[in-house]
């Protein structure tokens, strides 16, 4: 493991958390919901009704409006995407499967799921972080230095 | 009104908490999953960032009975590990590291209208609709 010292941006990141921390812990102690994307999305893609429907298409809203929001302020980061359309396609539908069916992603397991210290969580992250870190060795080390 | 607001507000807190992160640049996302290349530390800060602001709240969420806003509490019913919980976790990664994106920095950047990020969240959309077909009643 060699640090990339040069990509490394501890205060904007470290930063950028505590605002994701602040807005899930504001969503629970407001609304009493879990602020996990993948089942917010989910359950609006699968059009469920109940109490907490207006809060999800709004909650997505905001997401959406986020990139808006900064550019009021200042020029967005860049965002650099090495995956082509095909790969994209199936990335996309593993991400949707596999976080349904794990019940969770990087922010309900991840962050909300951890910092309520749930052991079910605390597997799923494990799981997933293991196959990302495992996928990006195949894709950067293995596929791309071959070719 | 006020839940609605809030529901907004915090989605778009949590989306600028987000590109701040860097998670929104999947390059980044992918120099952190690079564990055996040039590693990128960062989104450990992000990670540990939010636990330390959701450590407080939901200890202190637990003891509440109502909200704030004097909603009922949602209860996470779900405790067992099964093989439904690792699989899907095991395949959610794989997307992961493949494109960079996972779900909430990817419904961000389709704010700014790249069509790569579309292509991404429609496919990511149609697994989940997958999903409700094959599980009409897993909630």
């Amino acid at each position: 493991m060699i640090i990339d010292w040069q990509h490394f941006t501890p205060w904007t990141s470290l930063a950028g958390g505590v605002l994701i921390g602040i807005a899930a812990a504001a969503y629970l102690l407001l609304n009493g919901r879990i602020a996990g994307i993948s089942s917010i999305l989910g359950a609006v893609v699968g059009f469920r009704k109940d109490e907490a429907t207006l809060w999800r298409v709004l909650f997505l809203a905001g997401l959406i409006l986020a990139p808006s929001a900064w550019l009021l302020a200042g020029a967005l980061p860049e965002a650099g995407i090495a995956a082509d359309y095909p790969q994209l396609v199936a990335a996309g539908l593993l991400v949707g499967l596999g976080t349904r069916y794990g019940s969770g992603c990087t922010s309900g397991h991840g962050v909300c799921g951890l910092s309520s210290l749930s052991l079910r969580s605390l597997v799923a992250t494990l799981c997933f972080m293991g196959t990302g870190f495992a996928t990006v060795y195949v894709v950067r080390h293995l596929v791309q230095a071959g070719a | 009104m006020k839940t609605a607001l809030a529901a907004f507000f915090t989605g778009a807190l949590f989306g600028i908490g987000l590109i701040l992160s860097g998670m929104t640049n999947p390059a980044k996302v992918q120099g952190f999953l690079d564990l055996f290349g040039q590693w990128d530390p960062s989104l450990a800060l992000v990670m540990g960032g939010a636990i330390i602001v959701g450590l407080f709240a939901f200890a202190r969420g637990r003891r509440m009975q109502r909200s704030l806003l004097d909603l009922p509490m949602y209860a996470l019913k779900k405790r067992h590990i099964d093989k439904r919980l690792v699989l899907g976790s095991l395949a959610f990664g794989v997307g992961w590291g493949l494109s960079g994106f996972c779900p909430g920095p990817a419904i961000v950047w389709l704010g700014t209208g790249d069509a790569k990020t579309a292509v991404f969240v429609l496919a990511m959309a149609g697994g989940m609709a997958l999903f409700e077909l094959l599980q009409p009643r897993a909630k």
